[in-house]
């Protein structure tokens, strides 16, 4: 190897090389010396990096098609859902706020009319009740996981709660309406079938998320916090309560809010112990129609197109717009309140 | 009252909660299997069902639910297990990296009813191929992507870094890396998360309803050319799965045994997911022991 002015450059090229002038010289430098130093050393790293490079590119690929479906279903549910409003003019105010729900009254009487703001009620009824139940049981067993009994806790805990979180739906479902509404029948009148059945099926269907969710972020605090909160002659309850649940909520009112919107997209377990009345509840013990309900039994019996399918979309369409919420108040509030 | 009582409250407080959690699972699995074991037989598990009469069973519809499970983790598992890779090992910090994790945050939390929706416009409609098994394995791939990417990226997270670094260090390439270390030390994460997933793909129904339908067509379990229709493995034809069956015969059955076709019917799908969380534990410790050769 032999210096020529600034540049190195391969021997026995060097005098002429360095002849010419410096841009060039730098040019032909590179040309000569990737083309024969390093297909004659790096060969097999080049066929390396083609491999380096498609295998980066299927990769990104399956990431890139997550994307794709998301906006898939977007597109898609918007477009049909928004047709009720534009193929049947209902307006967006009737649709949400109206009480009557008679899709198939004929047009010598009025007209149909597609108020769904009975299923939103009982949509939102029904979770939020839910989740009154669900989120301070689940909250509590987390604390009980991370402080109480670490080791046994953890043990029999976690696969009791991956246990809880297979249960299929339907099997909710099935176990609520076979004991439950019977139970509520028995013992509290009405029905059975009820915004109350309904929403204890869902406090225990949502309780694997808060769990989860919940005992991760109280795991990753550090100990320190605790330790010091505790040699200053905290009890354990102190601890828990003043220091550990207030740094860690951020993650427990994710796993509430994922909670949440669970129990508000939940179908079938649903469906089936509500008792599917199409009216705005006055009491725990009546019967409630959600907005997944509606389209579950409905779907199969309309035909694509017409007014009364339309607006099963546009419920699908809510159920969307609610979900990208939760996700919205997640991503906002929770990072706003996460401790710095 | 002073701290020590309330302390001493909030103990019991926490130990009730967590029994009480205790409790209702051993409920719930005791009323399950109790009501369920009983019904299950040979016959039960074997005869199709019958749609006025007593007596029918469950058979292809625990058929059908493998076999969509199968064609659903066919399409999941590549897909989740490069997208994994991809957010572990290569993407940087930047917008698109953050619109990846969006859509799947997105996409994870979506109701299930949603994607049947969108399975029904897209998957039933406009493939032309009407309520089928295919339709219903694409919804399924849908609904578990999210999971299995989760899944993948931190299995492939968990693996530590000396060890890829040692593997770069030999003159692997990042590729090389990637699958001849990284993939296999993550093995055992990725196979349970990958059982456990395929439990809950097994149990859903929402996403079903109106993507592969709720009847299941007279099948000849003799016949096993794949494109004819009375194939069992014919992909393109109706398939009700166990799940859908339960729903279905509470809510519109004419058959004078419902709690009957149910309670076995629920023991089976719990069975069957219970198998698989247990199934993904030994395997993830039996692959561990083997690769780790301790």
């Amino acid at each position: 190897m032999a210096k020529s002015g600034s540049h190195l450059v391969l021997p026995g090229l060097g005098r002429h090389v360095g002849a010419i002038s410096g841009g060039y010289q730098k040019a032909i430098h590179m040309t000569l010396g990737s083309r024969f130093w390093r297909a004659a050393v790096f060969g097999r790293e080049r066929g390396r990096s083609r491999a380096e490079n498609v295998g980066r590119g299927i990769a990104f690929m399956c990431a890139a098609l997550a994307v794709l479906v998301t906006i898939a279903i977007i597109a898609f549910i918007t477009i049909k859902g928004l047709s009720t409003f534009t193929v049947n003019d209902v307006s967006i105010k009737e649709f949400l706020l109206g009480r009557q729900w008679m899709p198939d009254r004929p047009a010598e009487q009025g007209g149909p009319l597609v108020g769904s703001f009975p299923m939103l009620a009982g949509s939102i009824y029904v979770s939020l009740f839910a989740v009154a139940v669900g989120a301070p049981l689940g909250i509590i067993v987390a604390v009980f996981m991370t402080e109480i009994a670490p080791v046994w806790g953890q043990r029999i805990l976690q696969p009791a709660i991956e246990l809880l979180a297979g249960i299929p739906s339907v099997v909710y479902g099935y176990i609520g309406l076979s004991t439950l509404v019977p139970f509520i029948r028995n013992h509290f009148g009405g029905h059975g079938f009820s915004l109350l059945a309904g929403f204890l099926v869902l406090s225990v269907m949502i309780l694997p998320t808060i769990i989860s969710v919940s005992s991760d972020s109280l795991r990753v605090l550090p100990r320190q916090w605790k330790e010091a909160s505790v040699s200053l002659g905290a009890t354990r309850w102190h601890t828990i309560f003043y220091v550990l649940l207030p740094a860690a909520r951020a993650g427990i009112l994710t796993g509430v809010v994922l909670g949440l919107a669970r129990a508000f997209g939940e179908a079938l377990a649903v469906q089936m112990v509500i008792g599917n009345t199409r009216q705005v509840p006055h009491s725990i013990l009546d019967p409630i129609c959600t907005l997944t309900s509606a389209i579950t039994l409905d779907m199969g019996y309309t035909v694509m197109g017409t007014m009364w399918n339309n607006t099963l979309w546009s419920m699908g369409l809510l159920l969307l717009t609610v979900s990208f919420l939760f996700i919205v108040i997640i991503k906002v509030v929770v990072k706003r309140m996460a401790p710095q | 009252m002073n701290s020590r009582v309330t302390d001493n409250l909030a103990t019991v407080m926490l130990w009730a909660g967590a029994l009480l959690v205790l409790l209702l699972l051993g409920l719930l699995m005791g009323h399950i299997l109790i009501k369920g074991i009983g019904v299950i037989d040979f016959h039960f598990l074997v005869t199709p069902p019958s749609s006025l009469k007593a007596g029918g069973g469950i058979g292809p519809q625990i058929f059908n639910s493998f076999y969509m499970l199968f064609w659903a983790m066919l399409l999941t598992v590549p897909v989740g297990l490069l997208a994994g890779i991809y957010l572990a090992e290569y993407a940087t910090q930047g917008p698109i990296t953050n619109l990846i994790r969006l859509c799947i945050e997105t996409l994870s939390s979506l109701p299930s009813i949603v994607v049947g929706l969108f399975g029904l416009l897209v998957f039933v409609n406009m493939t032309g191929w009407g309520y089928s098994l295919m339709s219903g394995a694409l919804a399924l791939a849908v609904v578990n992507l999210p999971l299995m990417v989760r899944v993948s990226e931190e299995a492939i997270r968990s693996v530590s870094a000396e060890l890829s670094e040692a593997s770069l260090a030999l003159g692997s390439t990042h590729w090389q890396t990637i699958w001849k270390v990284i993939v296999p030390s993550a093995l055992p994460g990725l196979i349970t998360g990958g059982i456990i997933a395929a439990g809950r793909v097994f149990g859903e129904a929402a996403a079903l309803l109106y993507t592969s339908g709720m009847d299941s067509p007279i099948l000849d379990f003799t016949d096993l050319r794949p494109w004819s229709h009375l194939s069992p493995l014919n992909p393109f034809r109706p398939a009700e799965t166990l799940a859908v069956h339960i729903w279905k015969v509470n809510s519109e059955s004419l058959i004078p045994d419902v709690a009957r076709i149910s309670s076995g019917s629920a023991a089976v799908l719990v069975l069957v997911v219970l198998m698989f969380n247990i199934t993904a534990r030994w395997l993830a410790s039996y692959v561990h022991r083997r690769m780790t050769a301790s």
